[in-house]
């Protein structure tokens, strides 16, 4: 049989799919443990227990400094800070993507000014950011959304713009206006792209996320690791890339479920 | 056909040019109200071109287009409805959804959307023009759980809903099974009686165009310069009115001469 032919059942997908994870984790541990029979406290690659020692002190003890629970302080303010930044960045991208997508002299106008903006590395844009905004809350938001944004605006007027022309003349021969062909048209199949958009935007989010928490913060889990890289704290750094991950996956998971739910049309017959 | 005085639709000296290449030349077109217009021709003699000025989707470069004696609006409007061979309805939209958006857009112009009476009032119409078009039982489906002849009857009943003027087709069954294209005849004709409808249809299928119109319209080039072939349009070459059913011995002949056009 054609390896292009060989199906997996659903069994046996979770089987095939667990098996490089479940490698990679057993090759960490052959090698933590070889390197701490050299050397018991090696910090490089640290044990399982440590890492629990070290993230339950992080999790269920207040820090003797702030009294705070560490790990769900920055947790938090990681969350809020992305959180915003997409938000702002989504609903910016459905508004102009909407209004460039369908209006051509809107397009003509704007459209060479978010091409600029796209192509700006927004990394290069973070010490501007800094110096106008200050250190604070705003900069580091301001970096998603302006990291995200752009492409996203971009993907949205594209498929807009993208639409078949025959349902545009439709819509006109039934007796729309432009503002009506926005809502009724363009809006409703632009959603399941947009979270589409918002999900693919997820991966980019987080690095600019943690590369303003790496530069200048307080708080959060970008912070967290950079601090604690100081004193090679691998017991800390692996849990939190590991607890940033889940986060990532559980958000994609809910927005792939949030598509389907609300916007059954766009996925085939399962309606 | 009738005599009406003036015609519905009328094309005076129209002429379609994009920048050296001429589509359409001295078109000149009166259709009667109540009419069903077939036009045929071979591939590229601007029977979508006619099509899309009739509609308001472009302009003619030259001459005049007037609907009931007015000038035609450079866009698309209300008063022309239009069902192409896909794309015609809305993906989001179930079938009442896609039939309502007209009156929708209608009567609410800010939303788009009707509440309370209106909505119901609308909702009977639409259900209505929806078992007139044979879709009485899939009110809440989507447009890709329907089958193509499904969709078209679709777009067609959305089309209705608005009375329009003048209903374009084009090339509306040119992606259905056969046994399923003949049911569709049966029901454009149907409808093209039961309210009095003014319809325009361009087809690829002689056939077709002779058992649904009540005229025919070929489409060619008069002229042909080998060196410069985009240098001449196409124009009505033939123009039939048929009475009735058609006579299937003149249907046959203009077939066979209109073959030897398009082959030449």
């Amino acid at each position: 049989m054609r390896w292009v032919n060989r199906h997996a059942s659903r069994s046996e997908r979770i089987l095939l799919g667990s098996l490089p994870i479940l490698s990679l984790v057993l090759l960490y541990l052959f090698a933590a443990a070889q390197r701490h029979a050299a050397n018991p406290v090696d910090k490089i690659l640290p044990l399982p227990a440590s890492m629990a020692r070290s993230m339950y002190a992080l999790m269920f003890q207040a820090d003797q400094l702030s009294g705070q629970f560490v790990f769900w302080v920055d947790t938090l303010a990681s969350l809020q800070r992305l959180g915003l930044g997409l938000g702002i960045a989504t609903v910016t991208a459905l508004i102009v993507g909407l209004v460039l997508g369908v209006l051509p002299p809107v397009r003509a106008t704007l459209g060479p000014l978010v091409t600029g903006i796209a192509v700006i590395p927004p990394i290069a844009l973070l010490p501007i950011l800094f110096i106008a905004l200050g250190l604070g809350e705003t900069a580091k938001v301001a970096l998603i959304v302006i990291g995200i944004a752009p492409v996203m605006v971009r993907d949205i007027a594209a498929h807009v713009a993208a639409l078949p022309a025959e349902q545009i003349v439709k819509a006109q021969t039934l007796g729309a206006s432009s503002w009506q062909i926005m809502i009724r048209v363009a809006l409703p199949q632009a959603m399941p792209r947009l979270i589409q958009t918002v999900r693919l935007s997820l991966g980019p989010a987080w690095v600019f996320l943690i590369s303003a928490e790496a530069i200048a913060s307080d708080v959060g889990l970008g912070y967290r690791i950079f601090l604690v890289r100081r004193y090679l704290s691998m017991d800390v750094i692996i849990p939190y890339v590991a607890w940033i991950a889940l986060l990532a996956i559980l958000m994609d998971v809910m927005l792939a479920r949030l598509s389907k739910r609300g916007f059954p049309w766009a996925h085939g017959a399962s309606h | 056909m009738s005599d009406h005085p003036a015609p519905i639709l009328s094309l005076q000296n129209v002429w379609v040019e994009y920048g050296d290449k001429i589509v359409l030349e001295k078109v000149d077109l009166d259709i009667a109200e109540g009419s069903f217009v077939s036009i045929i021709g071979p591939s590229g003699a601007g029977k979508s071109s006619l099509l899309r000025l009739i509609l308001g989707q472009e302009r003619p470069t030259r001459g005049k287009i007037m609907l009931d004696g007015r000038p035609l609006a450079p866009e698309c409007g209300p008063d022309r409805g239009v069902v192409f061979q896909r794309y015609s309805v809305f993906p989001h939209l179930s079938v009442l959804g896609n039939t309502v958006f007209g009156l929708e857009c209608e009567q609410a112009p800010l939303l788009a959307r009707l509440f309370g009476f209106a909505r119901r009032a609308a909702t009977a119409e639409a259900t209505e023009m929806l078992n007139a078009v044979g879709l009485g039982n899939s009110l809440h489906q989507y447009p890709a759980q329907l089958s193509g002849g499904m969709q078209q009857r679709l777009a067609i009943a959305q089309a209705l809903i608005k009375r329009p003027r003048i209903l374009l087709l084009d090339e509306p069954f040119g992606a259905l099974d056969p046994g399923i294209r003949a049911d569709m005849h049966g029901l454009i004709k149907q409808l093209w009686r039961d309210y009095a409808l003014t319809i325009i249809m361009v087809t690829h299928d002689i056939r077709e165009a002779f058992t649904l119109g009540t005229r025919v319209l070929a489409l060619d080039k008069r002229r042909h310069d080998p060196h410069a072939p985009h240098r001449f349009g196409a124009t009505a070459v033939y123009d039939l009115a048929l009475r009735g059913d058609a006579d299937p011995a003149a249907a046959e002949a203009l077939s066979v001469s209109l073959n030897q056009v398009s082959s030449s």
